[in-house]
């Protein structure tokens, strides 16, 4: 058991599977967001996680004093999402029999003072913030290492844990790409939002079926592409960032073949039988074009296929720059895999000038 | 009277720019003193950066292979194979960890994001662009090789093969 599920828990196949359950949960959004269903999952959850914690690698990761309140969080963010969308699909079924949502009826229309109603409450949050904080720097020490030394690195050596995604997308791509590029890319769209979203539905009242396309889209991003390659590195990276399945001891020597190899030598050495050329754009040329159709022709087809109603709503500008985000967003899963299928390091690979897509 | 008075307790034209040239001088000095105090700050009182270059010893000391004996003090490996003699900066070209050298798999893995290098240096796993990079060897007056690390040498510049990356032995 413990070994299928390590084998199980590779990200080939826990990545596969959980946008798989993502989108079969969009898809039976009232399903998930039934407190029945939430009912059942929490204990599931809870009788899972007890039984996982028996053993004692996996235990000796949770436990871990860095580690310990990322699993609070992840509770958390388990906890908020399901509670957003519940209360989402619950407007949704009123106002398909035609009611106002929870938040327009008379009686939470009525408005209340700041003081004492939210004063009171923030209080209450200081307060219970603050002797949350004492007792958890009492209990747990915080785990401080040896003075940096700049010719030795601790392996394996990890961010912190909000980093952890980001270091996870570092394995797949050039540091400009993940390290920069991505991050900036990331805040700028964060910030557009409220440029590019312009539906004003949703305003003061939760739903789901209003805002399906954003709701879901951003829900990918920040559960699939940010929190589960958070836990990814948190809990499944361990010496030389090796993957280690949740049971599995962290044994440095393990060693798995990772070999790869750019999109030119696939193309050139590999399917031509020829070797390298010496000009650099004549050698990425396959790289250079593929990157170019996905930036161009894509955005056309998806636009032909599904984008006419987004378009005429939203203005060109607004469009394609979402389609850009959207595009950028997705490189990363594709990424992924071809990392893991074709062995593909870069698919435009210039060190010559820093660029490696 | 009234008039001297004025003239005795007010200052003329040309004292007022004398103090004021006083102040200001006051001001600056102290305004720069504070600023020269706070940059001095900023500098470490005792830097433990090692040398850009050293003596290694004499080349044929070294057995084949890669050699870690000087990782540690100034961050480079040696190694020797096929009659060359090469410095091998220990910085990741990826995004600049210190990778280990791990003897049973004959290879180094970067802690980080998981690259991996050939003992000699060229990048086969991982999301490392670049082979690491060599410095500078020469052998001085008395046949000891001296590392030079103000000088490297990136091979897909073409500069391995450059006489000064490496030592025949
Ligand atoms: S820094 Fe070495 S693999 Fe990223």
């Amino acid at each position: 058991m413990k070994a299928i599920i390590n084998y199980l828990s590779d990200p080939v196949f826990s990545f596969t599977g959980i946008i798989f359950f993502f989108f079969l949960g969009i898809k039976h959004i009232e399903v998930v967001a039934s407190k029945k269903f939430a009912t059942i999952a929490l204990i599931l959850i809870l009788i899972i996680f007890g039984w996982m914690s028996l053993d004692p690698v996996f235990l000796s990761i949770v436990i871990w004093p860095d580690n310990v309140p990322i699993i609070f969080l992840l509770a958390l963010v388990i906890w908020s999402t399901w509670f957003a969308i519940h209360k989402g699909v619950i407007n949704d079924q009123r106002m398909a029999a035609g009611e106002p949502p929870v938040e327009g009826t008379p009686e939470n229309r009525e408005k209340v003072w700041a003081w004492p109603n939210l004063v009171y409450t923030e209080l209450f949050a200081i307060i219970a913030g603050t002797v949350f904080l004492i007792a958890w720097s009492i209990l747990l020490k915080s785990p401080l290492e040896e003075p940096a030394n700049p010719t030795w690195a601790p392996n394996p050596a990890k961010a912190p844990w909000y980093f952890l995604g980001l270091q996870e997308m570092l394995v797949y791509f050039d540091p400009w790409i993940a390290g920069v590029t991505l991050p900036v890319l990331i805040v700028v769209g964060l910030i557009a939002i409220p440029y590019i979203d312009t539906n004003p539905k949703g305003n003061g009242y939760y739903s789901f079926k209003d805002r399906k396309f954003a709701i879901t889209s951003f829900l990918f991003g920040w559960l699939l592409l940010w929190i589960f390659l958070i836990i990814i590195g948190t809990f499944l990276r361990g010496p030389n960032w090796t993957f280690y399945g949740p049971f599995e001891f962290w044994d440095a020597h393990k060693v798995v073949a990772a070999n790869n190899i750019n999109l030119s030598e696939i193309f050139w050495i590999k399917f031509l039988n020829m070797p390298l050329p010496k000009n650099i754009f004549a050698r990425e040329f396959l790289g250079l074009i593929l990157v170019a159709i996905y930036y161009t022709f894509v955005p056309v087809f998806i636009t032909r296929k599904f984008g006419q109603k987004f378009l005429i709503t939203m203005g060109k500008a607004r469009y394609y720059f979402l389609i850009f985000l959207v595009l950028t967003m997705m490189s990363l899963p594709l990424k992924m895999y071809l990392r893991w299928f074709i062995n593909l390091k870069y698919i435009v690979f210039m060190p010559e000038f820093e660029l490696n897509i | 009277m009234a008039l001297e008075v004025e003239k005795k307790s007010s200052i003329n034209r040309r004292e007022f720019f004398s103090y004021l040239s006083i102040g200001f001088i006051a001001l600056s000095a102290s305004v720069g003193g504070v600023l020269s105090l706070i940059f001095r700050y900023l500098y470490p009182n005792v830097v433990f950066e090692p040398a850009m270059d050293f003596n290694a010893g004499r080349p044929e000391a070294y057995d084949t292979g890669v050699d870690e004996r000087w990782k540690k003090i100034y961050g480079v490996w040696i190694f020797k194979s096929d009659g060359k003699f090469v410095a091998m900066s220990n910085i990741c070209t990826h995004l600049g960890c210190v990778p280990t050298w791990l003897s049973a798999e004959r290879k180094f893995k970067c802690p980080c994001h998981g690259s991996g290098f050939y003992p000699n240096g060229i990048n086969f796993e991982g999301p490392a662009p670049r082979p690491l990079e060599r410095y500078k060897v020469f052998l001085d007056a008395t046949g000891n090789a001296i590392v030079d690390k103000t000088r490297v040498f990136r091979y897909e510049k073409g500069e391995w093969s450059n006489p000064d990356s490496y030592i025949s032995v």
